[in-house]
């Protein structure tokens, strides 16, 4: 048909519209090719990362906290796998049943459970911190809608309130908040890593894409801690505080060769495991934070300088006038009171009045640095956080009856640290050795204090105070030579001495002939009747240095009186 | 000329083939050494588990009260130990 023949057909459409349309439709085609190509050639990577998030996934590595442990491996504080349950709201209904049954597996009250879980809610509500994987794992088997679990991990000791005052805590989040802990969280702390991975349909890692940052594992710590030495140690010390009806008491054992503490215990005493219970006073470690005036445990200090000034020999005889020496307004007294005693004598018997005298016929310069150069009024840095220092006053300061008073050990505070740390002196030949809480790989160099002769000296003196006619027969060990000191202070309530509170102390080293070992005993306030530091701490220097030298093989220095070995011994029962 | 491009193109998809292959088993490969490093993990928090479950086991006042009661043994006093000269190997762990 053509257009001539039929009129109305005959439209004739303007040349520019069809080739408007036509450059419309080519331009958009052009349009769509090039945008194409720039999408599958030039910005292929922005598509394929928009591909990758949606299978892509980012995954935490975890990184475990170190575990500590005492000096032969033995664990002390382990990391151990807890699950915290979750639940996503919003996933679906969760059924009255299902909240029952959690309710009773959580141990949440019904109606805390239901305030979590109301309608109104809505993203991650922790139901329970820290469960242990077993029964998590049937909690999980509930089936309850969103539910999931969380793998974490908390801190297990397994020594339990035994060593909690050396080890510390850490908190919700394994951060080290006391103690060693908290000391060494640097170094105990892993930081976790993460990687991208891609995962298929049923959740299995397929692909390892990239390692954003490598997990670093904490770092395991051995301490110089023994293990069988701290329960030793806690022991004796629970059992005498107890006996003694006393407020607190604390141990400290050291190596008399390398500074090492091997125990240190402290009553009371909280339960590491147990969070809920924690109470900041039973927390404290004593041994090191705390502050005590040492009393005559302090003497052989200035007896030491005594000897050292070279006025004096161990049979230098002092004139301790009756148990009395008036100062000014004060008296110095002697509970034992004796007329004239040799400077072996006046340690032997704990003279305050023949301490006093030698000490006065001192330049107080010459005291104070015997006492300063043995650690008295500096941090012993045993790495914990919070040691304490004590109070050593500038020698300028002194008046004589301070110098007095001091040389008994009054007027000047310290921690049984310090007390334990200073009597190494005594051990090696007139060295200070440093002390540390942490396992030593070699041999340390003391700083020297006294002459190896004056040192030596001093440990035959000291050997005589656990002998009849001294202050701590009940510090003896069979089979051992016992060296050591007592001294029992009135305590400062209020800046006044209470008359009947006392802090009973016992420092002593064997085998005298070859010190190994250092025990340093503080018994606080023991209130059954006994107070003297002969009666009350040396018993339990002597328990814990029997165990001791039996455990570590120590051979006797002493003979002992041989007992015949029964040929026969009794059967052993069977076990049943 | 039409032959050789067959040829080519047989190794293309051959090649193709290949790699698909050759990923599917790369990915098992991946599962495995996933569950292989998931086992690793599991069995280290079980040792864990263990060595407190020995060091509970093992605690000085329980052996000693074992010792004591079940064994009805005792520390011997003082005159009933012969020291042996020599050389001696003193208490350690392994």
């Amino acid at each position: 048909m053509s257009p001539d023949r039929n009129p109305h057909l005959s439209l004739k459409l303007p040349v520019w519209r069809t080739r408007f349309v036509l450059v419309c439709l080519l331009t958009g085609f052009g349009a769509m090719g090039v945008r194409a190509m720039y999408l599958q050639g030039m910005d292929h990577e922005g598509l394929q990362a928009e591909g990758a998030k949606r299978y892509a996934r980012v995954l935490e590595m975890p990184a475990n906290r170190g575990m500590i442990t005492d000096r032969h491996g033995e664990p002390l504080a382990v990391s151990t796998p807890v699950d915290t349950v979750a639940v996503t709201l919003g996933r679906g209904e969760i059924s009255a049943d299902q909240r029952a049954e959690l309710a009773t597996m959580l141990g949440l009250p019904r109606k805390d459970l239901d305030g979590k879980l109301a309608p109104g809610r809505r993203g991650v509500v922790f139901l329970k911190r820290q469960m242990p994987p077993e029964q998590a794992q049937r909690v999980l088997a509930l089936d309850v809608p969103g539910l999931f679990l969380q793998r974490e991990h908390r801190r297990y000791y397994p020594a339990g309130d035994v060593l909690s005052h050396v080890l510390g805590m850490t908190d919700v989040e394994e951060r080290g908040t006391e103690g060693i802990e908290r000391e060494l969280d640097d170094r105990l702390a892993g930081r976790p890593g993460s990687r991208r991975v891609i995962k298929d349909l049923k959740g299995r890692v397929v692909e390892d894409l990239e390692h954003v940052r490598a997990p670093q594992q904490g770092q395991d710590i051995a301490l110089s801690i023994d293990l069988k030495l701290q329960y030793l140690a806690y022991r004796e010390l629970r059992q005498a505080v107890a006996t003694h009806k006393a407020k607190a008491g604390s141990v400290v054992v050291l190596d008399a060769q390398s500074g090492e503490i091997l125990a240190l215990a402290n009553v009371p005493t909280y339960n590491p495991n147990n969070r809920s219970r924690y109470d900041p006073g039973r927390a404290r470690n004593r041994a090191l934070v705390d502050l005590f005036e040492p009393g005559s445990t302090l003497k052989p200090f200035t007896i030491a300088a005594a000897l050292e000034s070279g006025r004096y020999t161990p049979d230098t005889v002092i004139a301790t006038a009756g148990g009395a020496l008036p100062m000014g307004r004060h008296v110095i007294r002697d509970v034992h009171a004796a007329g004239d005693l040799t400077v072996a004598q006046v340690l032997q018997k704990s003279s305050n009045v023949g301490t006093a005298r030698m000490a006065l016929s001192l330049p107080p310069r010459d005291l104070w640095a015997v006492l300063s150069s043995s650690g008295f009024g500096a941090v012993p840095n045993a790495g914990f956080p919070g040691e304490a220092g004590g109070r050593l006053r500038d020698p300028k300061t002194w008046k004589p009856i301070e110098q007095a008073t001091m040389s008994y050990g009054h007027g000047i505070s310290v921690s049984l640290m310090q007390l334990a740390r200073a009597y190494s002196i005594f051990c090696t030949d007139g060295e200070l050795l440093p002390v540390t809480l942490l396992k030593r790989a070699e041999a340390v160099e003391g700083t020297p204090v006294l002459q190896p002769k004056t040192a030596r000296a001093m440990r035959d003196m000291l050997q005589l105070v656990t002998q009849p006619g001294g202050t701590a027969p009940k510090a003896q060990v069979a089979g051992y030579r016992v060296a050591g000191k007592t001294g029992t202070a009135h305590k400062l309530v209020n800046g006044a001495y209470a008359p009947d509170k006392y802090a009973s102390s016992f420092v002593g080293l064997a085998p005298a002939s070859a010190p190994r070992l250092i025990v340093a005993v503080l018994i606080d306030e023991p209130s059954a009747g006994q107070h003297y530091g002969g009666q009350v701490a040396a018993p339990v220097a002597s328990a814990v240095l029997s165990g001791a030298l039996r455990v570590l093989s120590v051979p006797p220095d002493l003979p002992v009186p041989r007992t015949p070995i029964p040929e026969v011994l009794d059967p052993v029962g069977e076990e049943v | 000329m039409i032959r050789l491009n067959l040829v080519l193109l047989l190794v293309a998809v051959l090649s193709a083939l290949g790699v698909v292959t050759a990923e599917h088993r790369a990915r098992g490969l991946v599962v495995d050494f996933e569950n292989q490093q998931q086992l690793a993990q599991q069995l280290d928090e079980e040792w864990r588990q263990l060595q407190t479950e020995q060091s509970t086991y093992a605690m000085l006042p329980r052996i000693e009260s074992v010792a004591a009661r079940r064994l009805r043994m005792q520390v011997p006093a003082g005159g009933q130990v012969q020291m042996v000269d020599g050389p001696v190997r003193t208490a350690s762990h392994p």
